[in-house]
């Protein structure tokens, strides 16, 4: 009874129990000596998720109909511009990175107007928005393909101790994120946002200032992500944000977040983000082909939810 | 005469559907023909079909994110098996109705957010019409082809299978006592339980009849292309939302319209043909699509302040 009570209280248990289940079968089909590389390629894109899935989550923590959906949009233009202002020079490196969290609070900023002056869903009103920063970002490319500075395509190709820089970064913004959340005033906000809007206004709490923060903050970490990525790949790709969408919604939610709101966590972002790279992973392994890999990872995500559910449901 | 607050909610996507209509045809007086109409409104078909579709799952208060990869996978099975034999073809849509209804079933027993179940799902039907057809090809039915091409007197197709299917859905929707559970499992599915009905059982329907529209509108889209492809609806999820929003649906509460629907469904398809008139470069297309969104949402929320004004004098 305790141990259920144990498991209840933490649910992001389950994504790391699944993440260790999937990496264990996943390395004995190699017989072991995969072990290293897979983990290492496990951290990297897995830390992509989890700077856009804290984002997300944030988001999604404010309530139902809570949702970003310009996170793609808002990454191919950070990592766009980003590339194109610094031109190859190692000097604009930060002035770079500047940009594109310039970029982020413009966008998160447009994202919160829209939904508050126009009193659009925010799933909508995102959704125009990523329009609006698709054709922008379409503009501005113009099908080129700029290389990052070489500093920073080495800082975010290599590691440090084994373990890769952008895990390194990920982490970082986690533990900022998980103080946020959880010992600042500014989470204890949100979450109350989150499980009653109105009882929270009535509490006194600023509810339109910290849901702005909230769209600002989430698109800062999607067009970090952005910078990040494009620095990764070696240039900004108009459609480098696209599996970002799903990927950001999926891994908050395996990760045990409520999706009805007012209740998040941070290690299980980790978890379910790195389970979702292994999942993919272990099919190429196994040599399934697309259709039977897209099919059993979208079995395996429903089996992981039916698992873990059981909790409130948003809609 | 006193509107009630449905009507009201139903003119506005109304009128922004004919000024629009307006501003091409004033732009392209060309337009103003069978065929200028057959064309601009011919792919809206589809369209309407899986924003109904999207409609009905919204009317129980959950959203289908699998709705573009589920109709990409009807489109498939539609050029490939419900062609060469139609008897298999028939037995799979029937087996993705099955699948439908379980999926409603399940996130309501297990108390799951339908968002990350079908967000799941979109990934088993993109990989099963992937399995169907890996590379683009397949021949539409003759008799799909033949609906989707047919010429009526006096009144394109296009028009008549909207006006159609918005007749057909406003009788399900708001006419039948099965509407009526429906939208009351939206608005509170206790009060329905209490009352003696199966919520289960009305979710499970409801599923089912969405998965079925969905099933029509890859048909219809075979139909207009002629042949499939794995990605070739995978925009329909957003703009199937899109198009019960703009149609003065809800996200929650069961407050859904199903000629609004169909009505939001031709608003989008015509903003795309307003911008190729507009000769407004290609990188911009995307962007002003947003923009109309915007504005035409924005034009509701002023005209429901003005029925508000109205209704505290």
């Amino acid at each position: 009874m305790t141990l259920h009570r144990f498991l209840m209280a933490k649910p992001w248990i389950w994504s790391f129990a699944a993440t260790i289940i999937v990496w264990v079968v996943t390395v004995l089909f190699t017989g072991g000596a995969s072990s290293f590389g897979l983990s290492q390629a496990a951290l990297t894109f897995a830390a992509f998720s989890v700077v856009v899935g804290i984002g997300q989550m944030f988001v999604i923590t404010l309530g139902p109909g809570n949702i970003d959906l310009s996170v793609p949009a808002t990454m191919t233009l950070s990592g766009t511009l980003a590339l194109k202002l610094m031109d190859v020079q190692d000097g604009m490196i930060l002035v770079g990175l500047l940009a594109s969290i310039g970029i982020g609070l413009i966008i998160g900023l447009g994202n919160y107007v829209l939904i508050k002056a126009l009193r659009i869903p925010p799933i909508i009103a995102t959704l125009s928005m990523s329009f609006i920063v698709q054709s922008v970002a379409i503009w501005s490319n113009r099908g080129l393909r700029i290389k990052p500075p070489e500093t920073l395509a080495n800082f975010a190709t290599s590691g440090l101790f084994g373990i890769p820089n952008v895990a390194l970064v990920a982490l970082i913004l986690s533990v900022i994120a998980w103080i946020l959340l959880e010992k600042s005033i500014y989470g204890r906000w949100i979450s109350a946002i989150g499980q009653s809007t109105f009882a929270a206004r009535m509490a006194g709490i600023p509810v339109d200032g910290t849901r702005l923060v909230t769209y600002m903050l989430c698109a800062v970490l999607a067009s970090v992500c952005g910078y990040l990525l494009a620095s990764f790949s070696g240039g900004a790709a108009l459609n480098m944000g696209s599996e970002y969408l799903l990927m950001s919604i999926a891994v908050v939610v395996i990760g045990g977040t409520a999706v009805a709101g007012g209740n998040s966590n941070i290690p299980g972002i980790w978890g379910a983000s790195l389970f979702m790279f292994l999942v993919v992973s272990m099919l190429n392994t196994y040599g399934f082909g697309a259709g039977f890999r897209l099919i059993l990872t979208g079995l395996i995500i429903i089996a992981v939810i039916l698992l873990a559910g059981g909790r409130q449901s948003l809609r | 005469m006193k509107l009630s607050s449905g009507t009201i909610r139903l003119i506005i996507p109304a009128v922004s559907l004919v000024l629009l209509l307006a501003a091409v045809f004033y732009m392209q007086p060309r337009a103003m023909s069978y065929t200028g109409l057959n064309l601009l409104f011919n792919l809206a078909v589809p369209i309407a079909l899986a924003t109904i579709a999207q409609m009905l799952i919204m009317s129980v208060n959950d959203l289908d994110l699998s709705m573009g990869t589920f109709v990409s996978f009807c489109a498939c099975v539609a050029a490939t098996f419900l062609q060469s034999s139609p008897v298999l073809g028939i037995l799979i849509f029937l087996g993705a109705i099955a699948a439908y209804a379980i999926i409603g079933v399940v996130i309501h027993i297990r108390g799951l957010p339908s968002i990350v179940v079908t967000l799941g799902m979109s990934f088993v039907w993109g990989g099963l019409a992937v399995l169907i057809l890996p590379s683009p090809g397949g021949t539409a039915p003759t008799w799909a082809r033949w609906v989707m091409t047919a010429k009526p007197p006096l009144v394109p197709m296009a028009i008549v299978a909207s006006i159609l299917i918005a007749a057909v859905t406003h009788y399900i929707v708001m006419r039948s006592s099965f509407g009526v559970l429906m939208r009351g499992v939206g608005g509170n599915d206790r009060s329905v339980e209490r009352a003696g009905w199966s919520v289960i059982g009305i979710r499970a329907a409801t599923y089912a009849l969405a998965g079925f529209f969905a099933i029509l509108s890859g048909i219809a889209l075979v139909g207009l292309t002629t042949s499939a492809d794995a990605n070739i609806a995978l925009r329909y999820t957003l703009l199937s939302i899109a198009g019960v929003i703009l149609g003065g649906g809800q996200f929650v509460g069961g407050k859904v319209s199903p000629i609004g629907a169909v009505i939001g469904a031709l608003t989008l398809t015509l903003a795309g043909s307003f911008l190729s008139f507009m000769r407004i470069s290609p990188d911009w297309q995307i962007g002003a699509q947003g923009a109309i969104l915007i504005v035409v949402l924005a034009l509701r929320l002023a005209l429901n302040r003005l029925e508000k004004r109205e209704k505290s004098q």
